[in-house]
């Protein structure tokens, strides 16, 4: 598909204060995380003196222990949460990234072989210039590209936004930068903002549509909104019946429907 | 210097793809005593590709699980010889397959025949447009074989794969419902065709609607329980969508798991290694013949396997790779045209027309298996007057549904925004309402499209890589433009009529991205011919140079077809092994003379 758009879209969203709030706070309050604490996020009524040090933002409303990171440190956590609350924004349509535990998602992708770039070719000479149509060729693995592209990130909004970090943004703002590292608009001087934002949405999109057995599409929330059955895989006796609605919602690898 | 001998078989096989498979039965189903090298894992249908850890996008699209690790091998890229060619070094234009079964895994299972007008190519272009009509620089030539000599050799492959279909041309007569172009075939195919789901039913009203000649699919996947004369058994498809790109859990999808390989290892003169990467074919001092392969074992052993026959087997850019690294045949020289080893590399030009409906009509996209649906050919090979197009070759175009993979097979619209809200509402309203038309079209070998080994980088091994020299050229640029509005024509004349059409094609003046997949259909760089200044292999795949080297796939393909490889490859590789034991065994040396 042609994935080019149109225009920076910003459409008005229920991510809301709240929402902003939490991925705010998180970042810059002492470890003080505790199951009650959980509760009172997910009702809302979250307060700095009370609100986990990480939230999951999209933990039940009995909320088990907030997922702790393993790769991203808790100011890079913060600029994902906020990043993948753009990229997918939760909204009458249907939950966000954020909900469904995609920031968790790519939390563990770093930790495996993909974010190891396992499988790459990465024997060099590296030529990170090259022409687009020779695809990726930058010596950085996702890990690298991460950490550097966070940081690059930051560095840019307190350049460019009279010292506030990314998560300190309006979402206007966010939008504006996210999409202007998409078309070449926004660069960075340390790593290349172009394959961040790249990687940043594959792993979001990843996140939200894959099996939850990845730790990202919670309650597989979003396969229900579009109707896709996940793991069913047997659909004989649909073939016959053309053009008829299908009944099921999904089921996912694990049996969960 | 290797580390191990072993003892010496009568034949060893390298690669346990397709064309292994057939060649190491066949071979041992003759008495031979053979050694098949797989460098990827041993794997089967149980447990490898079991329900439910099969249904996982992430695992076997994203992250290409069923593919060669990129960090042991890949292949560098370039378009034009004045670039620096640089590796690819993730998965994009192409993947290889990786592993026992190797690609004929994660297949689809179409399975397509090639008609005279396509093998004899060049003939039949100059001799209906006349000689003009053919570019200098497209270096085109025939095949060695006729429809007719191949045709029992897809009969074999086909009974094999279980594939079901509809035939067009029953000994030359029409058969009403299959494809009027195919060329004659002796019996039907070996199973009916599989149900047709919902938007390959509108596909075919709406092509037979503009006056094309849609029919099923030949798909080898089961329709029917069937069990082929290897004994192997194959039961019915249950549309799962998790067909393209995976494992078959459901013992449908033909794959040298479900066809060959218990078969074959129930044979005591068989005996499968894996985990053994050849490096090399030997050769003795005169360099005219083989006497087996050197190997490096999954801990890091040289070992030697002797042999009297080597059969090339692995996929079309690994057999290429082994030929130069070998120093087998003389490498292709684009200055001069000289030397054949690398020559006509092509690829495939493919299209898709994406199709929304309203959010009344159920696409159901879900229910999907590789290769069942509706195609038309009335513009592929040569089907229609080439005369007023100014392009050469053409499509197959179809309507095939594989699954409704959210993560790369949702459809939006043009002009979707590439995130945010915006386009989540568009994936939400499109998801169960779209579809795509395919085309997949021929490309033309040229006289600066070939392989060669990279000066620059290596593999694991520290061996240099293969290096492609490839770019599109206008031809086939034109070509999928005209079968893709074509295609839209079709798309538009359904009936629930659509909200929108896009066309997502190519054009004249592109460059090769190695970025975004586009096919795994590779063809070239050994390719099959009449003589030995004009091809590597002869039309039993048997070295010009070596002659008890064997060379099977699609690397054996003189520029490359619209439609899909593996009949032909199949057809191919049992043409060679029926060969090879009734004439070659009996007096060993050239099938043909130079």
């Amino acid at each position: 598909m042609d994935d080019k758009h149109d225009a920076v879209s910003t459409p008005p969203s229920i991510a809301s204060s709240r929402r902003r709030f939490l991925i705010q706070t998180v970042a810059v309050l002492p470890v003080a995380g505790s199951l009650a604490a959980c509760d009172r996020v997910a009702d809302g009524n979250a307060s700095a003196s009370t609100t986990a040090t990480i939230s999951t933002a999209g933990a039940d409303s009995h909320c088990a222990t907030p997922y702790q990171p393993k790769f991203f440190k808790p100011d890079e956590w913060s600029v994902i949460q906020a990043a993948i609350d753009r990229l997918i924004p939760a909204d009458a349509e249907g939950p966000g990234a954020l909900e469904l535990d995609v920031a968790a998602f790519i939390d563990k992708q770093m930790e495996g072989a993909f974010g190891h770039a396992a499988t790459w070719y990465m024997q060099g000479p590296f030529q990170p210039d090259a022409t687009p149509l020779a695809g990726y060729q930058s010596p950085m693995t996702p890990r690298d590209l991460y950490r550097t592209g966070i940081a690059a990130l930051n560095n840019h909004c307190q350049a460019h936004f009279g010292g506030k970090p990314f998560v300190q943004l309006t979402a206007a703002q966010q939008d504006r930068l996210l999409h202007g590292m998409d078309t070449g608009e926004v660069t960075f001087e340390q790593t290349s903002a172009g394959h961040f934002i790249a990687l940043l949405w594959q792993n979001t999109k990843e996140g939200y549509f894959s099996d939850p057995v990845h730790g990202g599409n919670k309650h597989a929330a979003s396969w229900t909104m579009i109707g896709f059955p996940g793991a069913r895989a047997d659909y004989l006796d649909w073939v016959a019946q053309p053009g008829k609605v299908y009944p099921l919602g999904p089921v996912t690898i694990e049996g969960n429907t | 210097m290797a580390n191990i001998t072993k003892p010496k078989v009568d034949a060893v096989v390298v690669g346990m793809g397709w064309t292994g498979s057939i060649m190491a039965i066949e071979l041992a189903d003759a008495g031979l005593t053979v050694v098949g090298l797989e460098r990827g894992e041993n794997r089967d249908t149980y447990p490898d590709f079991a329900y439910p850890k099969i249904a996982d996008e992430l695992t076997y699209v994203q992250r290409s699980k069923l593919m060669q690790s990129l960090a042991h091998e890949t292949v560098t890229i370039r378009r034009h010889a004045s670039e620096a060619a640089l590796p690819l070094r993730q998965y994009g234009a192409f993947l290889f397959g990786d592993g026992v079964g190797g690609s004929g895994v994660h297949w689809n299972g179409f399975t397509y025949r090639a008609t005279d007008a396509e093998l004899k190519l060049r003939s039949h272009y100059e001799q209906r447009y006349g000689k003009d009509f053919i570019p200098d620089d497209m270096t085109i030539q025939d095949w060695p074989v006729s429809a007719a000599e191949l045709e029992p050799f897809y009969d074999r492959f086909e009974y094999v794969a279980g594939t079901s279909g509809q035939a067009g041309n029953l000994n030359g007569q029409p058969v009403s419902g299959g494809n009027p172009f195919e060329a004659p075939r002796s019996r039907d195919y070996a199973l009916p065709p599989l149900p047709t789901a919902y938007p390959s039913m509108l596909f075919e009203q709406a092509a037979r609607e503009v006056g094309y000649h849609p029919y099923p699919t030949p798909a080898s996947i089961a329709s029917k329980a069937y069990t082929n004369p290897y004994g192997m058994q194959l039961g019915p498809c249950n549309f799962c969508g998790y067909c393209e790109l995976f494992g078959c859990y459901m013992f449908s999808k033909a794959s040298p798991q479900t066809c060959i390989l218990p078969a074959l290892a129930r044979k005591p003169n068989f005996e499968l290694r894996d985990r053994s990467a050849v490096v090399k074919v030997n050769l003795d001092s005169t360099g005219k013949r083989a006497t087996g392969v050197t190997y490096i074992d999954a801990q890091g052993r040289t070992v030697e396997q002797p042999a009297d026959i080597v059969a090339l087997c692995a996929y079309q850019m690994h057999n290429v790779r082994l030929l130069l690294l070998s120093g087998i045949g003389k490498p292709y020289d684009p200055a001069t045209g000289e030397g054949t080893v690398g020559k006509n590399y092509a690829y495939q030009k493919n299209s898709k027309i994406p199709v929304f409906f309203d959010k009344d009509v159920a696409i159901n996209p879900f229910i999907g298996s590789g290769s069942g649906g509706v195609v038309y050919d009335d513009f592929n090979a040569d089907n229609f007057d080439h005369g007023p197009l100014n392009f050469i070759g053409g499509a197959i175009t179809f309507a095939t549904v594989t699954g409704g993979r959210p993560i790369a097979q949702a459809l939006v619209p043009p002009g979707t925004p590439k995130w945010g809200s915006g386009w989540k509402k568009a994936v939400k309203d499109h998801y169960l309402h779209s579809f795509a038309i395919s085309t997949q079209g021929s490309v033309m070998s040229y006289r600066d499209n070939y392989l060669d080994l990279d000066p620059t980088y290596k593999d694991a091994y520290g061996l240099p890589l293969l290096r492609m020299t490839f770019d599109w050229k206008d031809n086939e640029g034109r070509m999928t433009q005209f079968v893709s509005h074509k295609a839209a024509d079709v798309a538009r004349a359904m009936n629930p009529k659509p909200t929108s059409v896009a066309i997502n094609a190519g054009k004249p003046g592109d460059h090769f991205d190695t970025g975004p997949y586009q096919s795994t259909h590779t063809t070239g760089g050994a390719i099959a011919g009449d003589r030995p200044d004009n091809s590597v292999v002869n039309k039993y795949l048997q070295s010009w140079d070596v002659p008890n080297v064997f060379v099977a796939g699609a690397c054996s393909f003189p520029q490359n077809l619209g439609i899909n490889p593996t009949g032909t490859i199949g057809a191919m590789t049992y043409y060679a092994a029926k060969t090879i034991r009734e004439t070659y065994l009996k007096n060993p040396g050239p099938l043909v003379q130079a």
